[in-house]
């Protein structure tokens, strides 16, 4: 386990930017800004409009550390306490769990329940109960 | 134009996470971890991104149409079934033992860590298992009617 400090005001801003995103996507495109779905859209796409856009927006968030780097000199803080092992599982759990779920944080969290939608407040509300579920049994009692 | 704003849209998501924390395992973890090294932070994160879509959402889709687009694509469904809450239900449990959800690991691959890439590369596959799983079930389905 690694502490963490807490930042209220970045993450406020942080999360109003993603906010912002969201809006500006729907007010352009038409479209929800899920990571789950315009991942899963860049493996599926209908034809190459579609393909290009997510493509774009993709291109977009890769591009958003290096920007960071760029105002503040310095990369964001990715610190991953956790093995390789339960990367590679975690990773293909969520990747199961999203498909089957229609959608995670972005898509369900932020723009789902900013329309009031009772399949995403649902969503949210299971996720975030079964997420601290896990946190608690691996840290607290299988304590890795 | 669709692929400069949607560039810039990403970019704007992008920044987000990565000043947010959400990109940052570590900072997720912890803010499930309230019996141990709790940090808020993460609702901060939340309620700033709903605060801001709430409002800006109201008054978008107010109107009859997107700026670049011809309408607004938008769920329609409001039954709860199984594969959404059992679904969100797996994503927690993958999202508990690795720290990231998709949302934040695509932007943090920018930072090159090979970590990162290893996240999503699993994830790719939980997806692409996903969908040849449903795949397979609607031809059952399919098969038996």
């Amino acid at each position: 386990m690694i502490e963490t400090v807490f930042t209220p005001f970045q993450s406020l801003g942080g999360g109003a930017l993603i906010g912002l995103a969201s809006v500006l996507l729907m007010a352009t495109l038409g479209r929800v800004m899920g990571a789950t779905g315009i991942l899963a859209g860049l493996l599926q796409p209908a034809n190459l409009s579609d393909w290009s856009w997510r493509a774009a927006v993709l291109g977009g968030m890769i591009s958003g550390p290096i920007a960071v780097l760029l105002i503040t000199g310095q990369l964001p803080a990715v610190q991953v306490p956790v093995s390789t092992t339960m990367l590679v599982v975690g990773g293909f759990i969520v990747g199961l769990g999203v498909t089957f779920g229609s959608g995670c944080t972005s898509g369900h969290g932020v723009c789902g329940m900013a329309r009031l939608s009772p399949r995403s407040i649902a969503a949210t509300l299971t996720f975030m109960l079964t997420t601290g579920m896990t946190v608690f049994v691996v840290r607290h009692i299988l304590g890795a | 134009m669709r692929i400069l704003t949607s560039y810039l849209i990403g970019l704007i998501f992008g920044v987000g996470i990565s000043i947010s924390g959400m990109a940052n395992p570590a900072k997720v973890l912890n803010f499930f971890d309230v019996a141990g090294t709790w940090d808020p932070s993460l609702a901060f994160v939340m309620g700033g991104a709903l605060v801001v879509t709430f409002m800006g959402y109201r008054y978008i889709l107010k109107r009859p149409a997107p700026f670049l687009s011809p309408g607004f694509q938008l769920p329609t469904r409001r039954d709860l079934d199984l594969p959404l809450i059992g679904g969100s239900a797996v994503f927690g449990v993958g999202w508990g033992i690795a720290g990231f959800c998709p949302g934040g690991a695509l932007p943090a691959l920018g930072t090159g860590r090979t970590d990162v890439l290893v996240f999503v590369a699993a994830l790719l596959s939980g997806i692409i298992a996903a969908k040849l799983l449903q795949a397979a079930i609607t031809n059952r389905a399919q098969a038996q009617a």
